[in-house]
C-alpha cells in the first residue's frame, strides 16, 4: 500500500524509535550518551539523534515518498541508563550499511558526529562507542603495514619499541635537531620523533630537517648495528605540500613518516596511509586534538571511537596515553583502547568501556604509542600494562638526562630490556611491585641508569582523572 | 649526583655493535638462557637457532642451525642444539628465535652466545 504525502511535523520516535528492531550483522551501530534538555523524553531524544545522524529533517517534504525512507532510517533500538549519572542516558543507533561511502572514514563521520552535535533539543551529546560491521571494515585499507610487518622491517622482536620525541618542540635549528635525534639514537632508542607542531618553520624548514636526520639516523645504524628511524612530520597546510614531503623522505630512505590525523583530517590521512603502503614506509600518528574531542565526559567522541577511525582509515602507530605519565588516561579505558588499536577481534566488556563486540578481520594492528611524562621509574609498569606490542616514548625522560640523550637512551634501553627479561622468567604479574629491586639490579652494570634512577625518583603524576568510565554512584 | 661520564661509542670500535633485544644487557648466563627458552615454551611458540658472523649481524637473515625445532618442548633439547650449534660456529653469534605462527612473526628473537669482536 503506498503512502500518502502529509506535510507537517511528525515526532521523531514515530519514526525512528524502534525498540523491537534486532540490528543486523551488516548495520553501523552507534552508541551515543545523550543529556536531553529537561522534558525532552528519552524516547523522543534518542529518535531525534538517529533521524538527525541518518535520513531525517525536522519536517516531512514531499520528496521522502521518492524512496523507501524505512530502508535508509537509522533506527534507535536500545536505551539505557548511565551508571552514575542520572541526566543523561545511552542510546543505541543502528544504521543501514549502504547510508555510507565504503572506505570512508570522512564520510561515516560526516553523518554520526555531523549536524546532530549541535541538535538544541540536546544539552549534550557524546558518541561512546561503534561497530564497525566487518562489511564495512574490509572497504577500508586500514594500517598501511601494521605491527608484525614493522617489527620485521625494523628487526625488533620480543620488546617494545623505544621512542623519543625531540626537544625544545620549537626553536632548534635542522643540524641541532639533528645532533639530538643521533644522540638518541646511538644510545639504544629505536625511534625518534618529530613533535607534533614541528612542520616547515622558519627556524627549520622541513627539507634541512629531512636531511640531517637522515644523516644522523645512517650514522647510529652503523655505529649500533640496529636498525633505526625518525618520524618525519609531513604534516602540511595541503595535501600537495604533504605529498611532496613524503616523496622527499621516500628519496631519502626514510623508514618511517608521520602524520595528524585529527588536525590534517581524515582526508589526507587516508590518502597518506594508502601513499605509504604503496611506497612501504611505516606511518606515526600523531593525536593533536583529540582532547578537545575525546575528554569531556558528556559530549564529543570517545577516544575509542578516535581510535577506531584511525585504523579505519590507517596508521603503524598511534597515540594511546600512558596510564602512567603526565596526560590524561583511566587505566581500565586505556586498556579498553589499547586492544581495539591491536587485536583482531575485541569482545563487549563495560569494565572497560567497550560496548560491542568489534571483528577487525585480516586488517592489520596498530602499535599504541605511550608518551608523555614518562621515565625509567615507570618501566616496569608500563612493560606490564602495555606488554610488547607498543612503542613507549620517553622525551624528558632520555633528553633530560644529566650526562645528555645518549646516556639516557641507553638508561631506558637497560631497564626494558631487564624489566623484559624479568617478565619472561616469572610473569607479567607482580613485575611493577618486583620492578624497583629489577632496575636497581641492572643499575649496577649500566651507570647510565643508575644516574637516571637518581634523576627521576621522586616525580609522580597523581591527579585525578577527569573523564573517567562510567560507574555506579548508588 | 655522580660525575658525568663519557657515552664511548664508535664507528672505529666494533664492540659498540648491538644486536638487538638484550644486548644492552650483561651476556646471559646459562640459567637466564633456561629461562628464556622455557618462555618460548610456554608461550607456544616454535624455537629456532641462527648464528652469524659478527660483523654480518645486521642482516636480516642469519644462518639457520638446522629447522626450527616445530613443536619440541623439551627445555634441554633446545639448549643441546642451540650449544651445539655453539660449539660448530665458536665465532658466530647464536640468536635464539621463538616463531609464533599466528601472529606470523618471531614472538622473541635474543643472542645468546656473543661471537668475539673484531676489527
Amino acid at each position: 500500500m503506498a503512502k500518502t504525502y502529509q506535510a507537517g511535523v511528525k515526532e521523531y520516535r514515530e519514526t525512528y524509535w524502534m525498540p523491537e528492531y534486532t540490528p543486523k550483522d551488516t548495520d553501523i551501530l552507534a552508541c551515543f550518551k545523550i543529556t536531553p534538555q529537561p522534558g525532552v523524553p528519552r524516547e523522543e531524544a534518542a529518535a531525534a539523534v538517529a533521524a538527525e545522524s541518518s535520513t531525517g529533517t525536522w519536517t516531512t517534504v514531499w520528496t521522502d515518498l521518492l524512496t523507501d525512507l524505512d530502508y535508509y532510517k537509522g533506527r534507535a533500538y536500545a536505551i539505557e541508563d548511565v551508571p552514575g549519572d542520572d541526566e543523561c542516558f545511552y542510546a543505541f543507533i543502528a544504521y543501514p550499511i549502504d547510508l555510507f561511502e565504503e572506505g570512508s572514514v570522512v564520510n561515516v563521520f560526516t553523518s554520526l558526529v555531523g549536524n546532530v552535535f549541535g541538535f538544541k533539543a540536546l544539552r549534550a551529546l557524546r558518541l561512546e562507542d561503534v561497530r564497525f560491521p566487518i562489511a564495512y571494515v574490509m572497504t577500508c585499507n586500514g594500517p598501511p603495514h601494521g605491527i608484525q610487518v614493522e617489527r620485521d622491517k625494523l628487526n625488533k622482536y620480543g620488546r617494545a619499541l623505544l621512542g623519543c620525541t625531540i626537544k625544545p618542540k620549537l626553536g632548534l635549528s635542522a643540524k641541532n635537531y639533528g645532533r639530538a635525534v643521533y644522540e638518541c639514537l646511538r644510545g639504544g632508542l629505536d625511534l625518534t620523533k618529530d613533535d607534533e607542531n614541528v612542520n616547515s618553520q622558519p627556524f627549520m624548514r622541513w627539507r634541512n630537517r629531512f636531511e640531517f636526520v637522515m644523516e644522523a639516523i645512517h650514522k647510529a645504524e652503523r655505529e649500533t648495528g640496529e636498525r633505526k628511524g625518525h618520524y618525519l612530520n609531513v604534516t602540511a597546510p595541503t595535501p600537495e605540500e604533504m605529498y611532496k614531503r613524503a616523496e622527499f623522505a621516500k628519496e631519502l630512505g626514510a623508514p618511517i613518516i608521520m602524520h595528524d590525523y585529527l588536525t590534517g583530517g581524515f582526508c589526507a590521512n587516508t590518502g597518506l596511509a594508502q601513499w605509504c603502503r604503496d611506497n612501504g614506509i611505516l606511518l606515526h600518528i600523531h593525536r593533536a586534538m583529540h582532547a578537545v574531542l575525546d575528554r569531556h565526559p558528556r559530549h564529543g567522541i570517545h577516544f575509542r571511537v578516535l581510535a577506531k577511525a584511525l585504523r579505519l582509515s590507517g596508521g603503524d602507530h598511534l597515540h594511546s596515553g600512558t596510564v602512567v605519565g603526565k596526560l590524561e588516561g583511566d587505566r581500565e579505558a586505556t586498556l579498553g583502547w589499547i586492544d581495539i588499536m591491536r587485536d583482531s577481534f575485541i569482545k563487549e566488556d563495560r569494565t572497560r568501556g567497550i560496548f560491542f563486540d568489534q571483528d577487525w578481520g585480516s586488517m592489520p594492528g596498530i602499535f599504541p604509542v605511550a608518551s608523555g611524562g614518562i621515565h625509567v621509574w615507570h618501566m616496569p609498569a608500563l612493560v606490564s600494562i602495555f606488554g610488547d606490542d607498543a612503542c613507549l616514548q620517553f622525551g624528558g625522560g632520555t633528553l633530560g638526562h644529566p650526562w645528555g640523550n645518549a646516556a639516557g637512551a641507553a638508561a631506558n634501553r637497560v631497564a626494558l630490556e631487564a624489566c623484559v627479561e624479568d617478565r619472561n622468567r616469572n610473569g607479567a604479574d607482580g613485575l611493577e611491585k618486583r620492578g624497583g629491586d629489577v632496575l636497581r639490579a641492572a643499575a649496577k652494570n649500566s651507570p647510565e641508569l643508575a644516574a637516571a634512577m637518581e634523576t627521576w625518583k621522586e616525580i609522580k603524576f597523581e591527579f585525578d582523572t577527569v573523564d573517567k568510565l562510567d560507574v555506579a554512584h548508588k | 649526583m655522580s660525575e658525568m661520564q663519557d657515552y664511548a661509542s664508535r664507528l672505529s670500535d666494533p664492540a659498540s655493535r648491538k644486536f638487538e633485544t638484550f644486548s644492552y644487557l650483561p651476556e646471559l648466563s646459562p640459567e637466564a638462557i633456561r629461562a628464556q627458552v622455557q618462555y618460548i615454551c610456554d608461550k607456544g611458540w616454535n624455537p629456532a637457532i641462527e648464528h652469524v658472523e659478527p660483523e654480518n649481524a645486521f642482516d636480516h637473515y642469519w644462518y639457520m642451525w638446522k629447522l626450527p625445532m616445530f613443536g619440541e618442548t623439551d627445555v634441554d633439547r633446545i639448549l643441546d642444539e642451540a650449544e651445539a650449534c655453539h660449539q660448530a660456529n665458536p665465532n658466530h653469534h647464536v640468536r635464539l628465535v621463538g616463531y609464533d605462527n599466528y601472529a606470523q612473526s618471531q614472538g622473541t628473537a635474543m643472542v645468546i652466545y656473543r661471537g668475539p669482536i673484531k676489527a
